[in-house]
């Protein structure tokens, strides 16, 4: 089970969370990894608390839940407080810099990026949320291949919101400097 | 880049159905299984299939039988309190020997339970749901790929033997992504009913020969003109009263799985040649099974997978070959012990049997199994 | 010696039925044969008995089907428009007619009953209704008149009672009639158009059941019982030819409404033609 990178997205119904991770994980099977997503909601389909997960492996996947993720994507404070302490050791958590850090443990890796408000306001539709997230993890954790996540974004997204997508991608990546890039790069072998 | 796609438990049953020759579904929504429901009304008019949306579960199951014996291959999809309501017409179809696919995306109950966490108590009653003495298959898959491989089984059978067949799912799989590389339908294996020859009115329409179980007949509105009923029936379809008819009748419906059982069980067994204890599983179960089984083995323990992918007839001959060389086994399962009941059954006390179930809609992980398999016998309590 | 109509529509070998002496179901069975029969001998209609499927649900009516020789499915109580329902689905050049019970359409099923109303799914529904549940012995239905006496109503019954027919017009039939038994012509005449009509068709068909109703209501034999239908149940051309205060206490036998709502299954075709539309413009794209 070492050799798997489990991750978790949590935030609040409708910010989008389920789509972000089903996105690394459709990524990652594009680019021949096994992957495994699941997630856990709430009867809201608005508001409550959204959580999903993905698991992405060399190897066979058998259990699909995530028990301590490596990598916690939090969107929302209550969230954030409930699932930090599960943090897998060396673990690394994105919050949208509107949430406070002070819930995390003392020396936990963490980025904080204004996810919401690029969404907001450089891509202009708050709903985009999630794929700014998709584009800033993806900047900071290299995963993935630019092509194949573009790829995975395209087939989970309705037909005629391709630009606005990309927009958000790239808005996404672009909140990861070089800087942060190479502290949080993270190597398959 | 490769050719897997990610793809849901819930829509890998529409595609495998869909590939199966399904081209009818009536249902109703009912989390978690919507998705199921959701994909059909977008892929069946695409393949001139029909899609309709019922007023209630029990009107989807009515309507999933109607649209079978007019000769198309339906299937419906609920969860608990749904798979409730259906009950009666599953009772129905066995009885008039109507093919159908019912899935049950188990939830947590009982009633409305909790809607979105996973489960797995619908097990007995996808057995002993509807009245009276009757005949059942379910079949549960564990994976993504199984769920779609699956379900086309599920038709051949439901059309081979003319009954329904309950496709026993759980929110682990039914929600659950996985990547997956589909089969190339033109290498699948379709079953279609067997059909007579009878046109016009047929007195023996539910005629059966010496040394077979399933009548054939052809649907409505194919030229053969005969009657269903849900009563106790002859031959010629028409309701009796008759005593000896009657148990000739209910006898065969029986005989019908009990006589094919190596026909209809699939059992995947997992390092279990040399295996000390087995852990029994199904459904979505098995993935963390598999986990702790796995760990296990790295451990240097001998401990093997049994898990019943036919799930009704519960595969008993399979487990009873196992016996021999079998010390103990754990029955895990996402209820408060219903499998157990036939392994127990099963294994008549020659073997030690423990149990580790969960009611609480939460998952049973890798580490609880690890846990529960290292303790020695007689420090096990009572779940 | 039963009639040639008989030999020709009817399972013989399970004849006689079993309904009670005087019931008015074995009439409503007939008039459905004889509008069946005139239809198959009307080419213009396109009727053709192979197309024709006899659908019932549980009840004294229900047994029809089972007596009457076509493609016939005897289901469970309540059920029968929903069975019905996947049948025309499945296969819309059938004529799929549904003979039921004022329990078993407006009772157990009454929720199927407006919603294939409301679909204008193309069914015919034939309501054989005799104010009582008979095949338990009777006990009160969704159309016991309030006031009336039944074995679960020992002191009358407190429901105030549905009116089938307008209870499916309102749900958006789009052919909604009432006949009966004395008016065996009339009553036929309907039935035939409720056949041909394409979309969603009911006939509300006023049985007798002066075995358990009649007796329990002191309402004479099945012959008194005929006489009161005689009287007040009064066919299109004379009801509206009375004055309004006529009419107070009569019913109409005939059409109540018409009209031409599309019909389901042919909507339906619609929207299979315009996924495949939506999948050629996607490059096949399934979803």
């Amino acid at each position: 089970m070492s050799q798997q990178y489990q991750m978790r997205f949590a935030g609040s119904g409708g910010q989008g969370v389920i789509l972000a991770s089903v996105i690394l994980a459709e990524a990652a099977v594009i680019c021949g990894f096994q992957a495994v997503q699941s997630q856990a909601y709430g009867p809201e389909a608005r508001g409550g608390v959204s959580k999903a997960e993905t698991i992405v492996s060399r190897e066979k996947i058998w259990f699909s839940k995530v028990l301590r993720p490596d990598f916690l994507l939090a969107l929302n404070q209550s969230s954030l407080n409930a699932y930090a302490p599960s943090l897998a050791e060396g673990g690394v958590v994105m919050i949208d810099d509107s949430l406070s850090a002070a819930a995390l443990p003392e020396g936990t890796r963490f980025i904080a990026v204004p996810i919401l408000r690029t969404a907001r306001e450089t891509v202009g539709k708050a709903f985009t949320a999630n794929i700014v997230a998709v584009g800033a993890i993806n900047a900071a954790l290299r995963l993935f291949p630019d092509e194949q996540l573009a790829e995975a974004v395209e087939r989970h997204i309705p037909a005629g919101t391709e630009a606005i997508n990309r927009k958000a991608l790239a808005a996404g990546a672009a909140l990861i400097g070089a800087e942060t890039a190479r502290a949080f790069a993270r190597s398959w072998e | 880049m490769s050719k897997a796609v990610l793809m849901q438990g819930n829509e890998a049953a529409v595609e495998g159905a869909i590939a199966a020759g399904m081209r009818f579904f009536a249902g109703y929504p009912i989390t978690p299984s919507t998705e199921i429901a959701e994909m059909s009304a977008l892929r069946l008019p695409q393949e001139g299939g029909k899609f309709i949306q019922m007023e209630d579960e029990l009107a989807s199951i009515a309507a999933v039988l109607g649209a079978s014996a007019a000769g198309m291959k339906a299937m419906t999809a609920t969860s608990g309190p749904g798979f409730s309501l259906m009950q009666e017409n599953l009772g129905y179809g066995a009885m008039a020997e109507i093919p159908c696919v019912v899935v049950d995306v188990q939830r947590a109950g009982p009633s409305t339970g909790l809607a979105t966490s996973p489960a797995q108590g619908d097990y007995m009653q996808a057995r002993w749901g509807t009245h009276g003495d009757h005949p059942v298959i379910a079949l549960s898959p564990s994976s993504v790929l199984e769920t779609y491989t699956l379900i086309i089984r599920a038709f051949n059978l439901a059309e081979k033997y003319r009954t329904p067949v309950i496709f026993l799912m759980d929110e682990i799989v039914g929600h659950m992504r996985e990547g997956v590389e589909l089969p190339d339908p033109r290498t699948l294996l379709i079953n279609r009913r067997k059909m007579s020859f009878h046109d016009g009115a047929n007195k023996q329409c539910y005629f059966v020969p010496e040394g077979e179980y399933v009548p054939a007949m052809k649907p409505f509105g194919q030229g053969e003109r005969y009657n269903i009923t849900g009563n106790a029936h002859d031959e010629s379809g028409f309701p009796t009263n008759s005593h000896e008819i009657a148990g000739r009748l209910v006898t065969r419906l029986l005989d019908k799985i009990d006589k094919n059982v190596d026909d209809i069980c699939r059992v995947e067994e997992y390092a279990m040649d040399d295996a000390e204890t087995a852990v029994v599983c199904f459904g979505g179960t098995a993935r963390a099974v598999m986990s702790a089984v796995l760990e296990a083995r790295r451990r240097g323990e001998k401990v093997g997978m049994f898990r019943p992918i036919t799930v009704w007839p519960f595969p008993e001959d399979r487990l009873r070959a196992r016996l021999g060389s079998l010390k103990r086994i754990l029955m895990v399962e996402h209820n408060h012990g219903q499998m157990l009941r036939e392994v127990q059954r099963t294994v008549g006390g020659s073997v030690s049997v423990d149990f580790l179930g969960r009611v609480d809609g939460t998952v049973i992980t890798p580490d609880e199994i690890l846990a529960k398999l290292s303790e020695k016998e007689g420090e096990k309590h009572a779940q | 010696m039963p009639s040639d109509l008989v030999h020709l529509y009817m399972r013989i070998d399970h004849l006689p039925q079993m309904w009670c002496p005087g019931c008015g179901n074995g009439v409503i069975m007939r008039d459905v044969a004889v509008a069946i029969d005139e239809l198959i001998h009307d080419e213009e209609s396109g009727v053709n008995r192979e197309d024709i499927v006899i659908v019932s649900g549980i009840g004294c009516s229900s047994r029809a089907a089972g007596y009457l020789d076509f493609n016939s499915i005897h289901t469970t109580h309540g059920r029968a428009i929903a069975f019905a329902s996947g049948i025309k689905m499945a296969n819309p050049r059938l004529h799929v007619i549904v003979l039921t019970g004022d329990g078993d359409c407006s009772a157990i099923g009454g929720n199927h009953l407006i919603h294939a109303a409301r679909r204008n799914l193309g069914l015919t529904v034939i309501a054989f209704n005799n104010d009582i549940y008979g095949m338990t012995g009777g006990q009160y239905s969704p159309t016991t008149p309030n006031g009336d006496k039944a074995t679960t109503a020992p002191y009358g019954n407190v429901d105030r009672p549905f009116d089938i027919a307008r209870l499916a017009s309102g749900a958006g039939a789009s052919f909604s009639a009432r006949g009966d038994v004395y008016h065996a012509r009339e009553t036929i005449d309907i039935i035939k158009q409720a056949i041909l009509h394409k979309g969603f068709s009911l006939v509300d068909v006023y049985s007798i059941c002066p075995t358990y109703y009649g007796r329990k209501n002191k309402k004479g034999d099945a012959v008194e019982m005929l006489r009161w239908q005689k009287e007040n149940l009064i066919p299109t051309a004379r009801y509206y030819n009375m004055r309004e205060d006529e009419r107070a206490d009569k019913k109409l036998i005939g059409i109540l409404s018409y009209n031409d709502y599309p019909e389901y299954t042919e909507e339906y075709a619609k929207v299979i033609a315009r996924s495949r539309e939506s999948l050629k413009k996607n490059g096949g794209a399934k979803t």
